[in-house]
């Protein structure tokens, strides 16, 4: 083909600046969940298509992509698009954290922390916090408005009512900046902690609901919580099956028919640089 | 002498040709109940919805003295400023429980949301709130964390007021409380209300249909015919001598069992 099949990064330009805007103004009001255009993407809702639109409108030709899924680099809809921003803005891609200028994330936050040159994109099914007991748009808009956060704890209440602890263990609802109060989309709350404070711009589209949102670099993310029953990060009791780490995010694996299972960090590229080094260390 | 509590001033509203609320006024005290009785149509609901801020009235204007004692109009209050005052100073009990209650949220969930709106965090004094709340409109402890699906009609009408009155508000609207609920339930609950009402010295706004239920409940009555009040008075005298011919008609239509 002689003419490029492809705009850069596969949105066209015009397309790319409305999305910046609802970008810089996601940034300029933390957690706020701001309405923008999604488009049609070639890929299904519930894939990321919120999260490939705001990476091709952040990506330039010198960045570096990672997308991680769940934390695995290997799964398919972290292949599927890494190949897509390859092939539509031939950017270079990378499995290592530390390598990526940009992350877009299905699920999970690095265990390597992040830095200042770093943006993670995260995908949003449902970016509204307040859906589960407001079913009205109109309604949560309102309350977003007015700080009327009530009922975010009527939850957690139900919670605890219920299994005697908050049993919210992933998409676990958090204060941005002492303001809005944020879906942080379904990563665990062992990840929750990792937001605050945290040195990389992190922004978060969701294609379907047609939503943006942002923390900006060093913004303090609290995660709501009762006085008599603070929140807690998830702890597991074992280390990780294959680098021994305990202090990451463990995947339970079934392995057999007869309850055998073990538990594996859930960021392949933390886990199978552990390995190597620990490979490293014995063969010196 | 201060202001009255609420101060209701030539408020209407059209609905098309129709009028809804044709420029009604009256006041109401600290503590004191007024009842709003008139045949289905007649704009009761449209005015209640009005004086708690729910609907937009074409003229007229309502005083809301505050704690503070200062009173406010509401027309020119902000959304949020209202809405404070209705999860604060106000409740509202609708007619139909469900409207008031969230149903996918349990009994004690429900009643603890307004603790938590106004910024309570501690779960266990959340809880011994909800608990106590549950006791005193005779619902059994043990159903404190079943949903309001699971409750009857009288016990859903019984959860609503908990909710409303957790937070000791100084005003209650309520839109036929006892509607729909057969007479043995009726009875508790305007007991119960009864009781309530003295206890907390509430004033309150009551719509209803049932005479009966304004003579218990209510101190004043305010009659009410094609968006006008046609008679109003102590609520004794009002239905023990009626004025207007269509008070009259209204109390001897009550069927003596």
């Amino acid at each position: 083909m002689s003419a490029r099949a492809y705009n850069f990064a596969y949105l066209d330009e015009q397309t790319k600046r409305m999305i910046r805007r609802a970008i810089l103004k996601a940034v300029a009001i933390p957690g706020y969940q701001v309405p923008f255009a999604a488009r049609e993407m070639p890929m299904p809702y519930g894939w990321g298509t919120g999260g490939v639109q705001v990476t091709a409108a952040v990506i330039g030709p010198d960045d570096v992509l990672k997308v991680i899924d769940q934390g695995a680099d290997d799964t398919t809809n972290a292949v599927s698009i890494r190949a897509f921003f390859a092939k539509t803005a031939g950017v270079a891609t990378t499995t290592q954290t530390e390598r990526a200028t940009v992350i877009q994330t299905r699920h999970r936050v690095p265990e390597t922390p992040l830095a200042e040159h770093q943006i993670l994109v995260y995908q949003v099914p449902i970016p509204e916090p307040l859906r589960f007991l407001e079913p009205r748009e109109t309604e949560t808009r309102a309350m977003h408005a007015l700080a009327e956060y009530g009922v975010m704890h009527v939850k957690l209440y139900e919670d605890i009512a219920r299994h005697g602890h908050i049993a919210t263990t992933y998409a676990y609802p958090t204060r941005v900046a002492g303001r809005y109060v944020m879906d942080p989309s379904p990563i665990p709350k062992f990840d929750n902690p990792k937001l605050d404070d945290c040195p990389a711009l992190q922004l978060f589209g969701a294609g379907r609901e047609k939503r943006i949102y942002a923390i900006p670099p060093y913004t303090q993310v609290v995660s709501l919580d009762f006085e008599d029953h603070p929140f807690e990060r998830t702890k597991f009791d074992s280390a990780c099956a294959f680098c021994g780490a305990t202090d990451s995010f463990l995947d339970e694996v079934v392995t057999d028919d007869s309850g055998g299972r073990m538990f594996v960090c859930s960021d392949t590229d933390y886990c199978e640089r552990r390995q190597a080094a620990l490979e490293k260390e014995a063969a010196e | 002498m201060s202001a009255p509590l609420l101060a209701v001033e030539g408020l209407s509203k059209r609905f098309g040709a129709t009028h809804a609320c044709r420029s009604i006024s009256f006041e109401l005290e600290e503590g004191e109940a007024l009842a709003v009785v008139g045949e289905s149509g007649s704009g009761k609901t449209t005015l209640l919805h009005m004086i708690a801020g729910l609907l937009p009235a074409d003229s007229g204007t309502v005083l809301y003295r505050n704690r503070d004692g200062v009173s406010r109009e509401l027309g020119i209050m902000s959304e949020g400023e209202r809405r404070a005052l209705m999860r604060t100073q106000w409740g509202f009990v609708h007619q139909d429980a469900a409207r008031g209650l969230r149903m996918n949220v349990s009994a004690g969930g429900n009643i603890g949301e307004r603790l938590m709106a106004l910024g309570e965090r501690h779960y266990g004094r959340i809880r011994a709130s909800a608990q106590d709340w549950l006791e005193r409109v005779e619902i059994p402890a043990n159903r404190l964390d079943d949903s309001p699906q699971t409750y009857s009609g009288g016990m859903r009408q019984r959860l609503q007021i908990a909710r409303n009155l957790v937070t000791a508000p100084r005003l209650v609207f309520m839109d036929e409380p006892t509607g729909g609920l057969d007479v043995s339930v009726q009875a508790r609950l305007l007991d119960l209300m009864r009781g309530l009402i003295a206890e907390m010295g509430l004033a309150v706004v009551l719509v209803t249909h049932d005479l009966a239920v304004a003579r218990l409940l209510s101190n004043r009555i305010l009659v009410m015919k094609q968006g006008e009040v046609i008679e109003s008075g102590l609520t004794d005298r009002v239905l023990d001598d009626p004025q207007a011919p269509y008070t009259q008609l209204l109390v001897s239509s009550v069927l003596a069992a």
